[in-house]
């Protein structure tokens, strides 16, 4: 176990610049999830830290190591592919004992270290299997106990849960959760979920367009996006966004889209008519009497929630709600955003206005 | 439950001519589909095999109708020593023929698999020597190898290591040399492009998940690469362990068999016997006596190209 710095990053293919200066810290024993929508670099970024590419400027330490020209398999690291890279001609065992073959261990002591790996992710009655001969979810397991087996400073995933059904993905979540709780290795972890990040990290990471938007824990993220961008991609169904203008006469109020007055605990200062984004989660609707006029489209009962698509002001927002109302296509609701849990972003660069 | 005896409709199918059933009968249309191959199959395929064969037993010559002899023809190869010259220069040629082009093919195809500047011109001129007409290819040997005009003689005559011309095709050593050259020449491309397209079934992910797992270049291809490519490896071999042993056209073009027999391989001698020499029932005989050494070749290639245990089971992909 130990911690990981990675300190201005950048990564270029060509003239093309990937990785625009990243920086983020890793503490020992963190479960860290890089998140963001394809094409942000955070596969790379992982696979510069495994050492599978070459890292332009910047440095990457694992411990008090600066790692830029060490060897991948002198960095001390495991790697879970997305593929699960099984060694297809290798049985179970002999592909979680791999490395510490070609660590020259021997035979009693890979024995030894694999079958406690097989026990920890339930594999040993697979352990004589074939790749071909596992279900997805077996498969998975047993690239996760090649990581375990050779009881590494740092793990690292790449979207090692993309190619599971629904169902299975949610389960090994909470397994690889629990696993980690239980070894307390080093994780990072890259997917483009944001249910899995949220799920499961100490530390998410939000990557865009090569820089990292904001890094902090799931709640912090959830409750105070830094940027527009973070507030779209963190939370299902996304946040709302209605755009309009910060009025302050008296009452701090938000002018939406077509003039519908939405409400704001407090403006920020000297915000008086500037243009802003207004941000609610579907969550943080409420139906009240000096709510928003709105009118219903569509209403996706869940069981336990229920969404509702309406239109604000001309806009299509989504609310969530866990009471049950009785609503119908095309009824009027007034819907009223908690003023205290909204979000305002300037306009221009989507940086959060409110505090 | 009333044992009520229903009265079945008379089949359809009795009351129809024998032609009509021909012309519909599910059964008889597969046949049908199948007469193009078979007749294929049969005519050119079956019919010179059997009387190939047949032809063995008798001592037929060009122009007169032989007679049964039984194995006559096969006692007195057995006591041919330029038979068994033949067969040892085939085996020879096959054996070392088709291991350096096993080699030399796997090692191009490694290389091919490499990034690197004009990788598809590369691979397209690797495909050269292979789309050359053998008879060509094996008359520009001839003139490379010829002992006056040689451009091997005279550029290591002109670089002063030796004196006088090498005489490729008219020594037995340097004939064999220059044909089992020749074929390898020929014959790598196959083997280069084959193995390449197996390299490239190999996810690029193993190789990383090997290389993080602490395997060396060499480790990656013992333990990755060869084990993945061995199914290929065995079809390639298989092929070209065949093509080899039955090689004509190259040697007849070369060196006809010579010097001395040097080169005559099972094929050439059995042409040399049957054609030239009119003795169709004598190479007759020569040509079967191929065909056991290409069962045994094609039996060890069954056995190597059996579905290997982690090839089986479900793929769940």
């Amino acid at each position: 176990m130990s911690s990981v710095q990675i300190r201005d990053v950048r990564k270029s293919f060509g003239n093309f610049e990937v990785l625009h200066g990243v920086t983020i810290p890793i503490e020992d024993g963190q479960f860290v999830v890089l998140v963001g929508p394809s094409g942000c670099g955070k596969s790379t970024l992982l696979r510069m830290l495994a050492g599978l590419e070459n890292i332009t400027s910047g440095t990457i330490s694992i411990g008090d190591r600066v790692v830029n020209n060490v060897q991948p398999k002198e960095r001390d690291i495991a790697m879970v592919f997305q593929n699960y890279a099984l060694y297809p001609h290798m049985t179970v065992a002999d592909n979680m004992g791999f490395s510490l073959k070609l660590r020259n261990a021997g035979a009693d002591e890979i024995n030894k270290r694999v079958k406690r790996a097989a026990e920890i992710l339930a594999l040993s009655p697979l352990l004589d299997r074939y790749p071909r001969q596992l279900s997805g979810g077996q498969r998975q397991r047993v690239a996760m106990g090649r990581a375990i087996v050779r009881d590494p400073q740092v793990f690292l995933f790449d979207e090692p849960l993309s190619n599971l059904d629904a169902k299975l993905r949610v389960a090994m979540r909470t397994e690889i959760k629990e696993l980690h709780q239980r070894l307390k290795t080093t994780t990072v972890y890259v997917t483009h979920d944001q249910i899995e990040a949220m799920t499961m990290a100490d530390k998410i990471v939000v990557m865009h367009d090569g820089i990292v938007e904001q890094m902090g824990t799931p709640l912090e993220l959830y409750d105070k996006p830094e940027n527009q961008f973070v507030a779209g991609f963190i939370g299902s169904p996304a946040m709302n966004f209605l755009k309009g203008h910060v009025r302050v006469n008296g009452v701090a109020t938000f002018e939406g889209p077509n003039g519908v007055k939405l409400p704001l605990k407090t403006a920020p200062t000297a915000s008086d008519g500037r243009p802003a984004v207004y941000g609610v989660r579907p969550e943080h609707f409420t139906i009240a009497d000096d709510g928003a006029e709105a009118e219903i489209i569509v209403v996706e009962p869940t069981g336990s929630e229920t969404q509702v698509f309406a239109k604000l002001g001309g806009e299509q927002v989504v609310a969530v709600f866990r009471e049950r109302h009785q609503f119908n296509p095309g009824d009027k609701v007034r819907l009223k955003p908690d003023p205290s849990l909204v979000h305002l972003f300037d306009d221009a660069t989507g940086k959060r206005m409110n505090a | 439950m009333a044992d009520v005896a229903i009265p079945r409709a008379k089949p359809q199918m009795s009351e129809d001519s024998a032609w009509i059933q021909l012309k519909h009968n599910r059964n008889w249309l597969g046949f049908w589909f199948m007469v193009p191959a078979m007749a294929f199959l049969i005519f050119f395929l079956a019919y010179p095999l059997g009387l190939g064969i047949w032809l063995s037993f008798t001592d037929t010559r060009i122009g007169r109708v032989g007679h049964f002899v039984a194995t006559e023809n096969y006692e007195w190869l057995w006591d041919d020593s330029i038979f068994w010259l033949s067969v040892f220069n085939t085996l020879l040629y096959t054996f070392v023929a088709s291991a350096l082009k096993f080699a030399i093919g796997l090692y191009l195809a490694l290389l091919l698999n490499e990034n690197m500047p004009f990788k598809a011109m590369l691979r397209a001129m690797v495909l050269i020597p292979f789309i050359v007409p053998t008879v060509l290819s094996a008359l520009a040997f001839w003139w490379i190898f010829d002992s006056q005009f040689s451009i091997i003689s005279w550029s290591l005559k002109h670089l002063g290591l030796i004196n006088q011309n090498i005489n490729f095709l008219g020594d037995t050593t340097w004939a064999r040399i220059c044909v089992i050259f020749a074929n390898i020449w020929r014959g790598v491309p196959f083997v280069a492009i084959t193995l390449l397209a197996g390299l490239q079934t190999v996810s690029p992910s193993l190789y990383e998940a090997a290389t993080l797992d602490g395997a060396t270049r060499w480790q990656n291809f013992r333990y990755i690469t060869y084990p993945l490519l061995t199914p290929i490896i065995a079809v390639v071999m298989t092929f070209s362990v065949l093509f080899t042993f039955t090689d004509f056209q190259l040697i007849w073009a070369m060196t006809r068999g010579g010097p001395v027999n040097a080169t005559h391989l099972m094929a050439t001698l059995s042409y040399q016997r049957a054609i030239i020499a009119g003795q169709l029932g004598e190479g007759a005989a020569i040509s079967s006596a191929m065909i056991p050494f290409l069962l045994a070749a094609i039996m060890i290639s069954w056995f190597g190209l059996q579905r290997r245990k982690w090839q089986q089971g479900e793929s769940n992909d």
